[in-house]
């Protein structure tokens, strides 16, 4: 097994509080990895971390040999403006970025691929609507075949099944299970306990600092969770500089 | 024959007016387009400012070298490139949102163009400044507003995907790409390059409308982007041709009675345009089956 993601002592936060404290570990090539945690318990700012959004305040993350364009991210409010007049088609085409970039054409493979995606998540029909006429579980169902055509080998979702019904949830979970069968690591932000134990594997749970990281039924007990649940949210503006950081 | 003698015979028999007519036509293809995606980018003001900013540069230029068609053009697109990144850099470095920083700037050129231009020429050169001649335009200013429209089809075409991808999804641009920056600063460019254009022959007062006017009507004809585009172009030419042809008969001011052309255009897509217009709300028809 090898890592594609390693944790060096990894601290991550904001205006130097930390967020993410002092993780250590590694995610293994392949791994369908649930990262669980209260609001505020660093979910978010440790897939930043990882897809390179923020910077560590110390420590490091290694990404063995993936390059940016290998990593596919699905950030928990996307930046999106639903009121930009284009349609699930073109959006969905986005998807396939690094084969096509900023000049390449995209051809009939292209477009087969671009409907097969469509039709993964069950959106066949949709191809001409624009993104305004969309409900919530629809857009996202239009961003997962987004990231289908990403065919990125390190997949972060974040909370991608929040406000979303459970037919809808159990569809999209369908696409992480091929993800997963297809040898691609997935970290999924998730909320949803019994989902969790029924669909993956490995689970880091997170309050600010990792509570515990492994096999789903060892992680998710109740001991542990109640120890997550006491964390404290709130940053503390009088903290002095952490000792273990020195 | 009354329809020939309305539509058609003043291009054909005046020479100032078929320049005129060109000059427009290639405004509306270069503007049509950008007016289109500053509108998306929920920009449409800050092309109001950029297009009073050219007015200090050009009024500079004119005290240094006159009435010089290359002279006002740089000193028009340095002093709009100048705005649109101090704008920029202040909304960055400071609490003040860009909007905001550009209000600001725009107010100060606009003072500051108008007093220079006064240093040295007349009300008529004000005049000319402030609302352009587009019955007035020689070779020279033809061929670089042409020039211009080439440029901006050309550069637009090739950022086209990363500039509509910033526009939709900027977090999905930045993380498969680093393009997004350098796509707006681009874009940018275009924008005062066309704002340069359309100075010489609206004025720096007018030169937006034929950008925005056409751009905004258009969002009540068409769903996606493309189409937009192609009618708000289709919105600029009629507005030039029609413009001219109602100063012609009605002996009105040429640059003004085009916009107001566009405006009229712009009033009746409101009312009547099919995506989204008044008469569509008031009136929808029956609900569907499904």
């Amino acid at each position: 097994m090898t890592a594609v993601v390693q944790f060096r002592d990894v601290t991550l936060g904001y205006e130097r509080h930390p967020a993410v404290h002092h993780l250590d570990g590694a995610i293994q090539r392949g791994a369908l990895l649930a990262v669980v945690g209260p609001n505020g318990a660093g979910k978010s700012t440790l897939f930043k971390g990882i897809v390179g959004l923020l910077k560590p305040l110390s420590g490091k993350i290694d990404l063995a040999d993936l390059g940016e364009d290998e990593i596919a991210y699905l950030p928990q409010v996307a930046e999106i403006d639903r009121s930009f007049p284009i349609d699930v088609y073109d959006i969905v085409a986005m998807g396939l970025w690094r084969s096509a970039g900023l000049f390449g054409g995209i051809g009939g493979e292209d477009r087969d691929r671009i409907h097969e995606a469509i039709a993964a998540v069950g959106l066949t029909g949709f191809e001409r609507r624009t993104i305004a006429t969309l409900s919530g579980g629809q857009m996202q169902r239009v961003l997962f075949a987004r990231l289908l055509l990403q065919d990125a080998r390190l997949i972060v979702l974040d909370e991608p099944f929040t406000a979303i019904d459970t037919k809808t949830a159990n569809d999209l979970l369908d696409i992480v299970r091929r993800w997963h069968r297809e040898n691609r690591t997935v970290i999924a932000a998730l909320h949803d306990l019994e989902l969790v134990k029924a669909a993956f594997p490995e689970v880091l749970l997170l309050a600010r600092e990792p509570v515990a990281w492994g096999r789903s039924g060892d992680v998710l007990t109740a001991e542990n969770l109640l120890k997550a649940r006491q964390m404290c949210e709130a940053f503390d503006d009088q903290a002095s500089a952490c000792v273990e950081a020195a | 024959m009354l329809i020939y003698t309305t539509l058609i015979a003043p291009f054909i028999e005046f020479e100032f007016m078929r320049r005129a007519l060109v000059g427009s036509l290639a405004l509306a293809l270069g503007a049509g387009p950008v007016g289109v995606l500053l509108m998306l980018r929920r920009m449409s003001l800050m092309g109001d400012a950029m297009a009073h900013a050219i007015l200090p540069g050009a009024a500079i230029a004119f005290l240094l070298a006159g009435l010089n068609l290359l002279a006002l053009t740089a000193g028009g697109l340095l002093a709009g490139l100048l705005v649109a990144t101090l704008a920029g850099m202040v909304a960055r470095t400071t609490e003040l949102k860009e909007d905001a920083a550009l209000a600001a700037f725009f107010l100060v050129s606009l003072a500051a163009g108008v007093t220079i231009v006064s240093i040295r020429g007349s009300n008529i050169d004000l005049l000319h400044f402030l609302f352009g001649s587009v019955l007035a335009l020689d070779n020279q200013t033809l061929l670089l507003i042409a020039g211009i429209t080439t440029v901006s089809l050309l550069v637009l075409s090739l950022i086209w995907r990363p500039l509509v991808l910033d526009s939709v999804d900027p977090g999905f641009l930045r993380s498969v790409s680093r393009a997004g920056a350098p796509v707006h600063t681009l874009f940018l460019a275009l924008v005062v390059l066309n704002l340069v254009g359309g100075f010489h022959a609206l004025g720096t007062l007018l030169a937006v409308g034929v950008m925005m006017l056409p751009a905004i009507a258009s969002r009540f004809w068409a769903r996606d982007v493309t189409m937009m585009v192609a009618v708000s172009v289709g919105i600029g030419i009629l507005s030039g041709y029609a413009g001219l042809l109602l100063s012609f008969h009605a002996a009105l001011p040429a640059g003004p009675a085009i916009i107001l052309v566009a405006g009229v255009i712009y009033a009746g897509s409101v009312i009547f345009g099919k995506v989204g217009g008044l008469a569509r709300r008031l009136f929808p028809g029956r609900h569907l089956e499904a």
